[in-house]
This record gives C-alpha cells, structure tokens and sequence, in this order.
C-alpha cells in the first residue's frame, strides 16, 4: 500500500520536474530540469522493483544512474560552448 | 517496515527538491535544491531496495548504485554550475585577463 501511493507520489514528481524543463526561462534551468528527471527516474525504478518483487529492476535502476549523469555532463558542455560538435 | 520507513523518507526529500525545482526563483538557487534533495531521495530510496532484497545477492547491486550516484551527482551539479556562472560573467572581463591582455600587447 504504501509502495504504490510513494509510486504514484513520485511519478507526479517527476512531472511536475518537466514544468520547469518546458519553461524554464534559460538553458541551464531546462539542464538541471532534466537532471532531476533523471534522478527521479532511478527513483521509480527502486520503487517498481520493490513493487513487483522481481530484482531485475536494481539493474535498470543502475544503468539509467549511469546514462543519467553522461546525459548531464554532456548538456553542461552545451551550455558552456554553445555547441557539441565543432 | 524498515522498507516502508525508508520509501517515505525518500519520497520525503524527493518532494522537497521537486518544491524547490518549482519555485526558487534563481538558477543556481534551483540547482541547490535538486542536488542535495534529490540525491538524498534517491539514495534513501535504494537502501529501501537494498534491504527488500538483502538475502538475495541483488542488494551489491543497489549498493553500487547508491556508491555511484553519490559519485556523480556532486559532479555533474558542478559542472551545470560552472556552466551557469561563465556563462552569466562571460560579459564581464574580470582584472585577471585584463592584466594578460595588457601583458600581451605589451610583448
């Protein structure tokens, strides 16, 4: 019970985190946006895998860690050059 | 329980960072939020999945990724803020690079 209301909690989060990605008045705050999206998203995987019992969801929740912080170090170097490929 | 206590505690401070995201009125004011708030949500949260599966050997995994995500948030925050703040004072020359202009035309 109380996993499926933090699940529902955490998904409402997560969409209230893509208001400031589609408004956020500068690139950087669209950048952090995105970083706490995510962030909340390795969140939501802990919580499915808790949720359904089945473990393989540890590993998703893993890799998108990873392929969350390679997505924010490469959207800062695009708001410090301007441009990813020169 | 422990799992259940540790869920809310998370979804606690993931609220917290997702309120600060919303309505702090700065960048770097919104990046202080979601980096401190969101990274401990998230880390209460995995050792909720690290203690619902401990016998199973899945729980290394977790803690692996509870290591690596207090690796690269402060990382990745710190180079969104370095970003941010030449990008906000690239328009103001500090006395530093006066100083080697200066010495340049001087050479």
């Amino acid at each position: 019970m109380v996993i499926e209301y933090a699940l529902t909690v955490s998904a409402i989060l997560t969409l209230l985190c893509s208001y400031r990605a589609i408004k956020g008045p500068e690139t950087a705050d669209r950048v952090v946006s995105l970083d706490a999206i995510s962030t909340n998203v390795v969140a939501l995987a802990v919580l499915y895998a808790i949720y359904t019992q089945r473990s393989v969801f540890i590993n998703v929740s893993l890799m998108l860690a990873i392929t969350g912080f390679t997505a924010t170090v490469a959207s800062a170097i695009y708001v410090r050059e301007g441009d990813l490929i020169k | 329980m422990i799992v259940e206590f540790f869920v809310v505690l998370g979804l606690f401070f993931l609220s917290i960072g997702t309120l600060g995201l919303l309505k702090l009125s700065d960048t770097l004011e919104r990046m202080h939020a979601t980096s401190e708030a969101t990274t401990l949500g998230v880390g209460f949260t995995v050792i909720a999945g690290a203690i619902n599966f401990y016998p199973d050997q899945i729980y290394l995994s977790a803690i692996l990724a509870l290591f690596f995500l207090f690796m690269t948030a402060p990382t990745g925050a710190h180079m969104i803020a370095r970003a941010t703040y030449q990008k906000n004072s690239e328009t103001v020359e500090s006395g530093q690079d006066k100083a080697e202009k200066s010495l340049e035309d001087f050479v």
